[in-house]
Order: structure tokens, then sequence, then C-alpha cells
């Protein structure tokens, strides 16, 4: 018979072991990526086109056009969900609206990614006639990324303390004032981190671009935002479902320079996050 | 929020303050719009399917587009077998590494836990879809020696770890937020920080966890690219004991695979809308669900 002390022991090590039943894989999936991928890198293979039914050449305007796709996210989403957060945080009492927006908002986070793709053919590419383009493309993704910015910039606006408002208040400011000048800035390092997250996730996305966005094959840039264009997450599917006799080194190369733009954004915005906390005055 | 009560009443109404409040104002409240767009545009598409097929056709057992048929039966049963099984898998795995990394891990542990965590949150589902097509199928191919290794359960495991991150995070807020008073009283009255931990902290955070496993499902039965890349995407209804090790088709893999193919207006279009009218509709159930649990105020008592 063991003592109760012995089972507390017995029941830590099995959390412990656990824990590293979840996070063993993430280092393997990650390694293997790495280890696989890193014979494909060199200068051809990120800025050349593609070639020879794409088992040549380079997968420069895929990653050309997640980059355009992301920029495009970004025009959008950044300032609607900025506009969001603030109204949440700083303007809204506690209404029926009010709670019917947030009730949006954890709707909009909950759509799956392939329901966006639909929603975006049928009113972006058909509906407003812009076809299967970045411009679709990008407008699906910022709305799909709104619920990421606007919940991470609220709690950074939150985290401000209400002193902060009360100076400002005394000093003879707005509210407006009050926001712009004093709390928007103490919270601008968590509003970016919210901001990177929101679009890494973006960048990674193919179902929302699968109709709405995203060329089989199209091997130049494209040349307005009315068509459409390689992505790399799509780009990733098409070769390693599509493509017959793909060769691996190809596949996961694509896979590796994908995890290395969406890796270190994170690690951008976790950087951010921990100097600002430690540089914090509050 | 503590605002001060005199914060909340404009202290200048001026016309440059009405403006940027209603700006404000108005981008906030697009979010509804987009909800409403959302569901208008998908059942606008998708509504045409309730009258163009029968019923019965439409709820039968058998997805052959090609032949007319839509049965719709086994695609939404390979959804619920795969997130099922996923969520079984996940469930035990998040909350005992939520529970370590909150309860019982050194600092050091838990500073190498949750970048981790983060990693794999950030990691696009093809990429995941990808490894397992290249590692994880011919793994279970060999496990289980079955002509193929792209089985619903292939799929369930994938899923599983994607769940994770939500998850353990919101499993380690439920259980961030019961009172260290709780626990204090826990060992006070000689129990262990194990027992504590099980019969104290767990029960006092079990809301929360509900709603973490709530979010896990929703995000689970919504995914796509990477349960279309390992399922095998047989449309067959899985009713035997063994369809968890054999292919599977689910809603989401069914729309991303056949909707490049079909021309706008048909059937077969419209059919594929209404897979993503009820899509729309459970994970609207699920997430609303779940926003009531966080919406709910904690009512318990004692000292933080």
């Amino acid at each position: 018979m063991i003592n109760r002390y012995q089972v507390q022991r017995l029941g830590f090590i099995l959390l412990g072991v656990i824990s590293l039943i979840v996070v063993l894989p993430i280092l393997f999936v990650v390694g293997n990526i790495v280890v696989q991928g890193i014979g494909a890198i060199n200068w051809e293979f990120l800025t050349a086109m593609p070639h020879g039914g794409m088992k040549e050449g380079g997968i420069f305007p895929a990653i050309v056009g997640t980059l355009l796709l992301v920029l495009g996210t970004a025009v959008v989403a950044i300032p609607v969900g900025i506009g969001g957060a603030i109204y949440l945080a700083e303007y809204a009492r506690d209404t029926f609206w009010t709670r019917t927006l947030r009730l949006a908002i954890i709707n909009l986070a909950g759509v799956p990614s392939v329901v966006y793709g639909l929603f975006g053919l049928g009113l972006f590419v058909l509906f407003l006639q812009f076809g299967t383009s970045v411009l679709a493309g990008s407008l699906t993704l910022a709305i799909m990324t709104l619920p990421v910015i606007i919940s991470t910039a609220e709690e950074a606006l939150r985290a401000v303390p209400g002193e902060f408002r009360l100076v400002s208040a005394s000093l003879g400011g707005t509210r407006w004032q009050g926001i712009r000048h004093i709390v928007l800035p103490q919270a601008l390092p968590g509003i970016i981190t919210g901001i990177i997250l929101g679009l890494l996730r973006a960048a990674g996305e193919t179902a929302p671009i699968l109709f709405t966005a995203a060329a089989f094959y199209l091997p130049r840039i494209p040349r307005s935002l009315l068509e459409p264009t390689m992505a790399l997450p799509y780009h990733l599917y098409v070769i390693s479902t599509q493509v017959p006799g793909m060769p691996p080194r190809v596949q996961y190369g694509t896979a590796l320079v994908l995890l290395t733009i969406v890796l270190s954004m994170n690690a951008v915005a976790a950087i951010i996050r921990s100097y600002f906390r430690r540089r914090r005055e509050w | 929020m503590g605002k001060p009560e005199f914060l909340s009443r404009p202290s200048h109404p001026r016309w440059g303050e009405f403006v940027i409040e209603s700006t404000i104002r108005v981008l906030a409240f697009s979010s509804i719009g987009f909800v409403i767009l959302i569901f208008f545009f998908l059942v606008r598409e998708g509504i045409p399917i309730f009258w163009e097929i029968s019923p019965e056709n439409l709820f039968g057992t058998r997805w052959y587009p090609t032949f007319g048929l839509f049965g719709t039966l086994p695609l939404i049963l390979g959804s619920l077998l795969v997130t099922v099984t996923a969520i079984l898998i996940a469930l035990p795995l998040g909350v005992a590494t939520a529970v370590f990394v909150r309860e019982v891990a050194p600092n050091w542990a838990r500073e190498i836990l949750k970048p981790m965590i983060e990693i794999l949150a950030g990691i696009p589902s093809v990429v995941l879809g990808f490894f397992g097509m290249t590692v994880v199928a011919p793994l279970v191919r060999e496990v289980l020696g079955a002509p193929t290794g792209l089985t619903a359960f292939t799929g369930a495991l994938i899923l599983a770890y994607m769940a994770l991150p939500t998850i353990i995070s919101v499993a380690e807020d439920a259980l961030d937020a019961v009172p260290k008073s709780y626990r204090d009283a826990g060992l006070a009255m000689g129990a262990t920080q194990w027992q504590t931990i099980w019969r104290v902290v767990v029960p006092a955070a079990r809301s929360g966890i509900v709603t973490a496993v709530m979010l896990g499902l929703g995000r689970a039965i919504g995914e796509t690219m990477a349960v279309m890349m390992v399922t095998g995407n047989a449309a067959r209804m899985p009713l035997t004991l063994d369809s968890l090790f054999r292919p599977v088709r689910t809603m989401t893999a069914t729309i991303a695979a056949e909707m490049g193919e079909v021309a706008q207006g048909s059937v077969h279009y419209h059919a594929l809308f209404g897979i993503g009218i009820i899509l729309f509709v459970i994970t609207f159930i699920i997430n609303a669900m779940a926003a009531v649990t966080i919406f709910k105020k904690p009512r318990r008592g004692g000292l933080r």
C-alpha cells in the first residue's frame, strides 16, 4: 500500500509525462519539416517562378501572393479591429446591443474557415463581381481576422489602469483626447501583438482563399487587385495532393518557407509582448 | 471596468469628438453586420437545395453528386466521428497539461511549455495536414496493418492536437480564476496538493473547462485542410465498429474538395452551400453555448 504522498508524487510525474506527450510531437513536426526542407531552400527556390509542372524552379509568386493577401487583410482588418476594440473597452456600456456585439464577435471567431470561403465566394466573388482575386481573398481573410484583433486589442486597452483616463480628464482632456494620447500609446504593444497574431492566422489559412483568391498555377505576380494569385498554403496543398510525382524536396521546402514566415511572426509578437511587459511603468 | 462615473458622460460635447465616437461605433457594430452578411449569403446560395431535391435525398445515406444523390448523412456522421474522437483524445491531454502548467510545473518547465503550445497554435492547418499525410498516415497504416493510413482516426489525431492550444489556454484561465483561498482551505484540511487539485480546484473550475471543451469542439468541427488531407475522403456511412480506422469524409472537406468543380447555380453548388448552412448553424450553437458560460459572472465568494 502506498501512502498519499507517494500517490501525489506519481500523479505529478504522470502529469509531466502527459505534458511531454503534448509537446514532443510539436517539436517533431517542426524538426521534421526543417530537416527535410532545408535542403530545398536556396536563392532560386525563393526568387524564381515555378516551371516544369511546378516540379522545378521556385515558389516566388506564392510567397509574394501570401504577402499581398496579408497586406490587403491588414489594411482592412486593422482599422476596423482597433475601432471595435476601442468601442468595447472605452465606450461600451453593458447594454443589450453591447452583449449582441460580443456574441457576434465570439461567433465570428468560431465560423469555420471553409464557411468564410463560401461567404467570400457568395458576396465578394459573385455578388460584388470582384472575381477570384486578391481583393476578394483579402476581404474574406480580413473578416476572419477581425475577432482575433478585436479581442486581443480590447484586452490590451483594458489593462491600462483607470487612473490614466482620470488624470487626462482632470487636465481638461476630452474622452477621445484621453484615449488618443494616453490610453492608446500605453496599450500599443498589446495591440500590435494582437494584430500580428491575427495576420499570421491569415497568412496560414487555405480554406478561405480556396474559392476567393487562389490560383492553381500562375507563374507571375498579379498585376492588379482584381487578379487571382498563388499563395503559399494553397500551393502546399496543391503540390502535396493534386500533382502526382511531386518531389518531396519541393513539398518540404514550401512547407518550411510557410512555417518560417508564420513562426517568425509569432516570435516577433512574443518578443514585443515580453519586452514591453518588462518596460511598463504600471 | 472600474471607470469613474463622470467619465462615461462626454465632458465637452464637440464636433470632432462626436464624429470620432460615431466612427468607432460604426466600426464596432460592423461585426454584427458581418455575421448577418455571412448568414444571408449562405442562405441566399444554399436555400434552393431544400426544394430542389427531396428531403429523403438530402438526408439520405448516399452522397454521389454525379448521380444526383446528395445524402448529407454520411458527411454529418463523418464530421461527428472525427470531431468527437478528437475531443476524447484532446480533453484528458489538455486538462492534464493545463493542471500541470498552472498548479504543478516548476517555473522553468512552464517557460518551455507555454511557448511550445503557442507554436502549435501558430502552425497552419495545411502544414499539419501535410505532416499527417507524409508521416502520421504511413505510421497508422503500419501499426494497424490497414490498406490505407488515411483514416478517421488519423484525422482525429491531428485534430486533437489542433484543438489542444484552445483547450489548454481556456482551461488554464479557468484554473487561474479559482481563488487561492480554495487551495489554502484544502491544504489546511490536511489534504495533499494532489487531492486538493482534483477534489477542490478542478471541480471549482468545471464550468470553465466545459467552455474549453466547447470551444475546442467548435474549432475541430470547422477544421478543413488538415482533415481533408488525412481522412481519405470516402463518403460512406461510418456505422460499423471499424469505421474509425477506415477512410471517412467530413462536411468541411466535402465543401473544400468539390466547390472548385461545380457550376455556379447548379444543384450540386446549392448542396455545398447547404452543407455550409448546416456547419454555420452547428458552430453558432456551440459558440453561443460557450459564450453563455463566458458571460456568466463567477458567483463564488471568498477572498481572492
